[in-house]
């Protein structure tokens, strides 16, 4: 415990001795950082695949391309970002300038996740520092190869003195959450966002959460076969082509008409093979289950046996590898626990539908989700998806690359989280907008002080609706 | 169920409740979605300004004994300006803002759309009760939302006449008030929101932030804090009633006292007690919790000017301590009344650090002629806003974000920053089926690493080279 407050308090005349605050620092954290991911990608892969058997591939697109894109663009535009913007000012306030100027928060706490062990700690450490924080990385435990790698490493790039790597359980969190910091950002579960803002509230701590949800994806009528194969592998992509579906932006359901599910099925059954072979498990491009707590989970979901039941492809489970063939249900009962609860693995759930328009209804009758992706060329229906349901991300005939895209802002609203980052976002949601107002001294508005009397009330009123004609009629004493 | 019987029932969590789940149901139907909705909304509000203007000002007097002219400038007219403002921007707000798309997503078109969060709680305070409960309901309404206002018990007057006003006026099955204290806000507490928005103090604004923690509900928090006024020597001073504290050199303090003794017998009088233009604190408690302060041990001493109060009719008048200890319990709290306690330092850099040793405030304030003081006192000083040669002015600029950092506060509004405040800001992606790389898809294999870190450096020539199988 007082290990853990003594960093704290290094941390903190670090950033009041104003170390972190220059342009010269950030830009050699965030070189640093681009060092860091090149000079270890192989050792980065390696403990990938051992946390989650994720393939390089993967590992690239998914964690050290990101960090490596991110840590790049804060780079050449963090000088950009810090510079004050100016504000527009009425005439009235003349003479006088208006800006807002960001400025960090100051020892800000990171808190990553298992499944993007390095892209979720590095992403929003990118953030803090261009954003001039001191910063406490706290990766997840469930990740322990890559929370460890961290650990040993970070400080051989980053400076120490303002960026520390804590490792640690539940215990070590708690102690954490305890501790005043100056901003929280959270990525992981609902049940644990809950605690980590209620830890936040006793010291009135800005939090961002980057929670989860059941992203639904939907497909329509309006596409013809060629596009279908097209569709079928962004949707296993989607599912299954992402930490095995334990992503928060992964498709948790599947929304079609009740016409097109068994081709469907077997469009999606197809390119699952095309991608990972006859035999799933054998395949180096499929990640595993983290762990045995959370393999036990996913086994739940299907011991309903009406759940069981609508099992329409896959099923078969390696326990010994946390292994979960890729699966496909077919109307699991609404209220089982499959469609109630974030699924976070390889379990894809298909509703079918009368008509598609009903998913509209279906989706903003259920908490509101980190994305949605429709998979249509129904000009009216999309218009009608963006105005009805309302989710962190809509992406239409595409899966996961708003992920990619740094000028959209990525958050969720509702139970998958507040706040956001990415691209300039990641700088903002580090820093404190202050607004500064700078005055002339001449000339002086006598009307705003008191002895009030009614010829100020009438300057006072014209000024505020910005009526300057007024003004010099009622100054040259020719208004009433 | 209409305002007078709910405040005639009890408003318990099942009322509460109840409330929410209406608020949502008419949500869903997308009535306070249009755009006409939310136009008839704002200009509605301008009316009820303006028709009632008299009983604003009645109220405002009863509760805090405000000048009429102090209300109608500071509150009133301040309401109606930020709903024009509301009013004339709206369709820019309400548009789409367009995103830019990288190699990474070609072919792609992407877009910002704002929309509503839902049904939204606006607990307000008591020393501008009238603007601090209107103000961010501009914000709400033009965001397209439901809303609960909680107007403060402490200024009773103001309270009731918004939970008669506003159904009169405004869109009653969107827009409610529900009068109460503790028990009610409580139970508002307790209810599911789509955002919390809360002016008031540090204690209250945890215990509204731990209450939004259970259902991951985003808040808004404005908040106090102590705002320090930095005086450089050579200023002449005019009004600074309005800040909590006050920093200057040795040397410069007696002149600063003569002149702000000088300006307060200009507004107040000799006798400040009896002058019309003194406002009333607002109850027993926050009198004698003032008194207490002035009673200090510490700063026994230090009063220079006033000092008077009238327990009877909750005056105290405007009262100046000179060289107070810093650790004073009048400097340990937000003051929140009529008395300005001056600090001294050697030189005037020194006020950088006494500054930053507390809590962050809500807004700062420097008086000089010396631009590496300014530049200095922007970079070193933390507060929501900082303010240069003048007082409390950043608060009417609407083009300035107007909100807390630190134990002032979370989240911002005025202008546009009251409708972002109230709305989520979706990212939609627009995608097409060209285009489409097999590089995404497994089986993987390490050539496909080659093109993704081209492709992830968007730099035209390595993606060529990866492509020929070059690099």
């Amino acid at each position: 415990m007082e290990g853990l407050e003594g960093t704290l308090a290094e941390l903190r005349d670090t950033f009041q001795s104003g170390r972190t605050r220059s342009v010269a620092w950030r830009k050699s954290q965030l070189r640093g950082m681009i060092e860091f991911v090149q000079d270890n990608e192989e050792r980065i892969f390696q403990a990938l695949d051992q946390d989650v058997g994720k393939h390089p591939v993967e590992a690239y697109r998914d964690e050290v391309g990101v960090v490596a894109k991110s840590a790049k663009l804060s780079l050449s535009c963090v000088e950009k970002w810090m510079a004050p913007r100016k504000g527009d000012l009425p005439l009235v306030f003349f003479p006088a300038s208006a800006q807002v100027m960001p400025e960090p928060f100051g020892v800000v706490l990171i808190m990553g996740s298992w499944n993007f062990p390095i892209s979720l700690t590095l992403d929003p450490l990118i953030a803090a520092i261009s954003a001039g924080n001191a910063v406490v990385l706290k990766p997840s435990e469930l990740s322990p190869t890559c929370s460890s790698f961290l650990a040993e490493n970070i400080p051989k790039y980053l400076d120490p003195k303002s960026i520390k790597v804590i490792e640690g359980g539940i215990d070590v969190c708690e102690q954490l959450l305890q501790q005043k910091w100056d901003k929280i950002f959270f990525t992981g579960s609902q049940r644990v966002g809950r605690i980590v803002m209620t830890a936040a509230a006793q010291h009135l701590t800005p939090v961002t959460l980057e929670l989860g949800g059941k992203s639904p994806a939907i497909m329509d009528s309006s596409s013809n076969p060629t596009n279908m194969k097209v569709i079928a592998k962004r949707i296993v992509g989607a599912k299954w082509g992402s930490c095995s579906g334990q992503a928060c932006i992964a498709i948790d359901y599947l929304l079609v008409e009740e016409r097109f599910a068994s081709d469907l099925i077997d469009l999606l059954a197809k390119t699952i093979k095309q991608f990972y072979g006859e035999n799933p498990r054998e395949s180096k491009s499929y990640c595993k289950i983290v762990n045995k707590n959370n393999f036990k989970r996913l086994l739940d979901l299907l011991t309903d046996p009406l759940v069981e039941a609508s099992v329409a492809y896959g099923g078969s489970v390696d326990e010994e590898k946390m292994y979960i063939e890729p699966t496909i249900l077919l109307n699991p009962p609404l209220d089982s626990q499959i469609m109630t609860e974030e699924i976070f693995g390889p379990l894809l759930p298909i509703i079918t539908l009368d008509d598609i328009y009903e998913s509209i209804n279906f989706i903003s009758s259920r908490p509101k989700p980190l994305a949605i992706y429709a998979f249509t060329r129904d000009e009216k229906f999309k218009k009608q998806i963006l105005s009805r349901t309302s989710s962190g991300s809509v992406t239409f005939n595409d899966t996961l690359l708003q992920f990619l895209c740094d000028s959209l802002p990525f958050g969720g609203v509702g139970q998958s989280g507040f706040g956001r980052y990415h691209g300039k976002y990641s700088f903002d949601t580090f820093s404190h907008e202050k607004a500064i107002l700078q005055r002339g001294f001449f000339p002086e508005l006598e009307p705003r002080y008191p002895p009030w009397n009614s010829f100020k009330l009438h300057f006072i009123k014209l000024a505020y609706a910005f009526n300057y004609i007024g003004l010099i009629l009622l100054l040259l004493g020719l208004k009433k | 169920m209409s305002t007078e019987e709910e405040n005639q029932t009890v408003f318990d969590v099942a009322a509460a409740s109840m409330l929410t789940k209406e608020l949502r149901d008419v949500f869903a139907s997308g009535k306070t979605r249009s755009y006409e909705w939310r136009i008839s909304q704002l200009k509605s509000m301008i009316k009820m300004c303006e028709e009632h203007e008299e009983d604003i000002a009645d109220a405002l007097h009863q509760d805090l004994s405000k000048p009429k002219l102090e209300s109608i400038v500071y509150e009133i007219t301040m309401l109606k300006n930020s709903c024009a403002l509301a009013i004339k921007e709206l369709k820019r707000w309400m548009m789409p803002e367009k995103a830019k798309t990288s190699l990474l997503t070609f072919p792609s078109s992407a877009e910002i759309v704002s929309e509503p969060l839902g049904a939204v709680l606006i607990i307000s305070a008591w020393n501008y009760p009238f603007l601090l409960s209107l103000d961010p309901l501009v914000g709400a309404i033009s965001a397209g939302n439901t809303m609960v206002l909680k107007p403060s018990e402490l200024s009773p007057a103001t309270s009731t006449l918004l939970a008669k006003l506003l159904p009169e006026y405004l869109d009653v099955s969107s827009i409610k008030v529900v009068e109460g204290a503790v028990s009610e806000t409580s139970a508002l507490l307790e209810q599911k929101w789509d955002k919390i928005f809360y002016t008031g103090n540090g204690r209250v604004g945890r215990i509204v932030m731990a209450a939004a923690a259970k259902h991951l509900t985003p808040v808004v928090l404005e908040l106090g804090g102590k705002s320090p006024v930095v005086v450089d020597s050579g200023i002449d001073l005019q009004a600074c009633i309005s800040p909590d504290y006050i920093i200057t050199t040795k040397d410069y303090a007696d002149k600063l006292v003569d002149s702000l003794k000088k300006e307060l017998e200009t507004f107040y009088g000799e006798n400040p007690l009896e002058s019309k233009d003194i406002s009333r604190i607002v109850s027993s408690n926050h009198f004698s919790r003032l008194t207490k302060l002035l009673d200090d041990d510490k700063v026994s001493g230090k009063i220079v000017y006033g000092g008077e109060r009238d327990e009877a009719n909750l005056k105290i008048a405007p009262t100046i301590l000179l060289d107070v200890p810093r650790d004073s319990l009048i400097m340990k709290e937000e003051i929140f009344g009529p008395l300005l306690p001056i600090l001294i330092v050697s030189k005037i850099e020194d006020s950088w650090d006494v500054i930053n040793s507390g809590t962050k405030p809500l807004a700062a304030y420097l008086f000089t002629n010396n631009k590496k003081l300014k530049e200095q006192f922007v970079m070193s000083v933390s507060a929501g806003g900082v303010t240069i040669n003048d007082i409390a002015m950043h608060l009417a600029i609407h083009t300035l974000p107007f909100g807390g950092v630190g134990e002032s506060g979370t989240g911002s509004y005025h202008g546009i920053f009251s409708f972002d405040a109230f709305s989520h800001k979706k990212a939609v992606l627009y995608r097409s089926f060209m285009g489409d790389a097999a590089l995404r898809y497994p089986p993987y294999t390490l050539g496909k690493i080659r093109l993704m870190k081209a492709l992830m450096t968007s730099n035209l020539w390595t993606i060529l080279r990866a492509l020929l199988g070059l690099s």
